[in-house]
């Protein structure tokens, strides 16, 4: 029982990354691999700047806006240099591994001796695990506020068409080059912004804590469309932020039950592998119930 | 309008797979004209337009519209004077969004987009209207994806889309040439429809002699990357496909051998 509210908390702080990878891998039709550098990069860049004595917040802004950039790396070569976009990806992350350990000066960074986002508030009145369920479930709702608006405005609808058919969006006089940066670039500032929150809450910040982050975003976004559908952009975002609390209830229980934790990754590619190939599955039981 | 100078393009040059599409095409389209375009495979039609659109640019000439040189414009850019349907259906519109969003977007062909909301509710009654002169009932499902809509449906609200900004220049790249031949003749009957009733300067290819006879007040042939036939006003109104065919091996001083031509 005393698993709940952790698991909760932590399903929304990763639920951030889980958006930025449904908005590259849904809306955006890339699969991004800047994720793996993005995330430890915002968690670096809040950790270092906690430990200079910036504010919590200031320190996850400076973090937004480092992924930001990375995005914008990644999005120049994919489009100005023609480098296809999972190469892009996997060059971006390559990078950050480096940046990631000169912004921290080493490769990890002990958070347990400052103040972060879930310690300043509440004047100690709320306990710090209710605490990053509280700012874990305001950051949700505020990106999936905005989110829901931001894509549903004329640049919104422009970055979703650019996903779903360039021609189309071309002849329409859009320059598919910037809307696909902009995609990339809203997205690893989540998924920076993630890092940053997730390095606080578990009280440092580590150059090897992005390894497999693509895969757990992917793992919630899939979990998430399957489980509470796909019918209108709202929807798809409150099944993303609701796979990701779903996939942390599964690691939680299996956990629980006894599964080593060395074999999480190797677990969860499972589980990622299994739900990429259920519409061929899907189609095949379909047929078979038609001819059987 | 459209004024094309001595434009060149060459695809893959010094390659094996070098292939010189056009060698020189100049054509001059006055406001209004609807000029229809026909030639074998590879004879560099697709090409033409595509020089147009942007899709690439040119080796060589010029092209300009209504005065603005666009030759060295990109694809995007140059949509604000251009609208476009494509052959393959799937083209022309965002299937995993609805009517309406896809109509919302091509209101605002040639304009930067802002935050402002992308489909607002005043637009709705402007989109109904415009759907029903489809005449194909899609005025009452403008929330519906446009993946849900058959290859004709689809062509012509790509239509409906090209021409809902008027654009100085409409180009129709074989647009009705993957459509069974009944939904074919309402597409292109619809085409007409639009392009007269608005007297829109157009360029249209199609595969069918018989079509290219009967729409349009011009008509050019193209053979081996240059403008073979060009015929226009009367003499095209009376003009007959064995009249064509006797001009082409006149002008080429072979016979005609593109079996998609001769049998449509």
């Amino acid at each position: 029982m005393d698993l709940i509210i952790p698991t909760i908390s932590q399903g929304l702080l990763w639920s951030l990354l889980a958006i930025g990878v449904f908005i590259t891998f849904r809306v955006l039709d890339i699969a991004d691999l800047t994720v793996e550098g993005s995330f430890p990069l915002g968690a670096a860049t809040a950790a270092a700047g906690l430990l200079a004595g910036w504010h919590p917040l200031t320190a996850i802004a400076v973090a937004a806006i480092a992924g930001m950039l990375s995005g914008v790396v990644t999005g120049f070569l994919c489009t100005k240099l023609r480098i296809p976009a999972l190469l892009a990806g996997i060059l971006t992350m390559i990078a950050l591994y480096s940046v990631n350990l000169h912004v921290m000066g080493k490769a990890n960074l002990s958070l347990l001796q400052v103040d972060t986002v879930f310690n300043i508030y509440g004047a100690g009145n709320i306990s710090q695990g209710n605490m990053i369920l509280l700012v874990g479930f305001i950051f949700v709702l505020l990106t999936g506020i905005v989110c829901y608006w931001f894509f549903g405005t004329e640049i919104g609808a422009a970055i979703r068409a650019t996903g779903c058919n360039q021609h189309m969006i071309r002849a329409n006089g859009i320059n598919t080059d910037v809307t696909i940066i902009l995609g990339l670039v809203i997205s690893n500032a989540l998924v920076a912004v993630s890092g940053a929150l997730v390095a606080q809450a578990n009280g440092f910040a580590d150059v090897g804590m992005g390894v497999g982050t693509i895969v757990i975003g992917l793992a919630s976004v899939i979990i998430g469309e399957v489980l509470f559908g796909t019918r209108s952009f709202k929807n798809c975002l409150v099944s993303v932020i609701l796979g990701s609390l779903v996939y942390r209830a599964v690691i939680a229980i299996v956990l629980q039950m006894g599964m080593p934790p060395n074999d999480l990754k190797l677990f969860t590619a499972i589980l990622v592998a299994i739900a990429l190939s259920m519409p061929l599955f899907q189609g095949k039981l379909k047929k078979r119930k038609v001819t059987g | 309008m459209l004024k094309i100078d001595n434009i060149y393009k060459t695809f893959n040059p010094g390659t094996i797979t070098e292939k010189v599409a056009l060698r020189g095409v100049s054509l001059h389209l006055k406001p209004g004209d609807f000029v229809t375009v026909i030639g074998g495979n590879g004879a560099g039609k697709s090409t033409l337009m595509n020089s147009i659109a942007g899709t690439f640019k040119v080796d060589k000439g010029s092209i300009v519209i209504d005065g603005e040189d666009i030759t060295k414009w990109g694809e995007h850019k140059r949509a604000k004077y251009i609208g476009r349907v494509f052959q393959d259906p799937m083209m022309g519109t965002a299937a995993n969004m609805q009517i309406e969003e896809n109509l919302a977007i091509a209101s605002r062909r040639g304009r930067m987009p802002t935050l402002s909301w992308s489909s607002p509710a005043a637009q709705r009654e402007v989109f109904r209207e415009q759907l029903k002169s489809l005449n194909l009932g899609l005025e009452d499902r403008l929330e519906s994806k446009v993946g849900l809509l058959s290859g004709g449906q689809r062509q012509a609200l790509t239509l409906l889309m090209a021409t809902l900004v008027e654009p100085k220049l409409l180009l129709l790249d074989e647009h009705t040439a993957a459509l069974d031949p009944k939904t074919a003749a309402q597409v292109l009957a619809l085409t007409n429809d639009i392009v007269n009733s608005r007297k829109l300067t157009t360029l249209m290819i199609t595969h069918n002699m018989k079509d290219a006879l009967s729409c349009g007040n011009r008509l050019i042939m193209l053979h081996d990357g240059k403008i073979l036939i060009d015929v226009s006003g009367e003499e095209k109104k009376h003009l007959t496909i064995r009249d064509l065919l006797a001009m082409f091996e006149k002008a080429a001083g072979s016979e005609l051998n593109s079996d998609a031509l001769l049998l449509s």
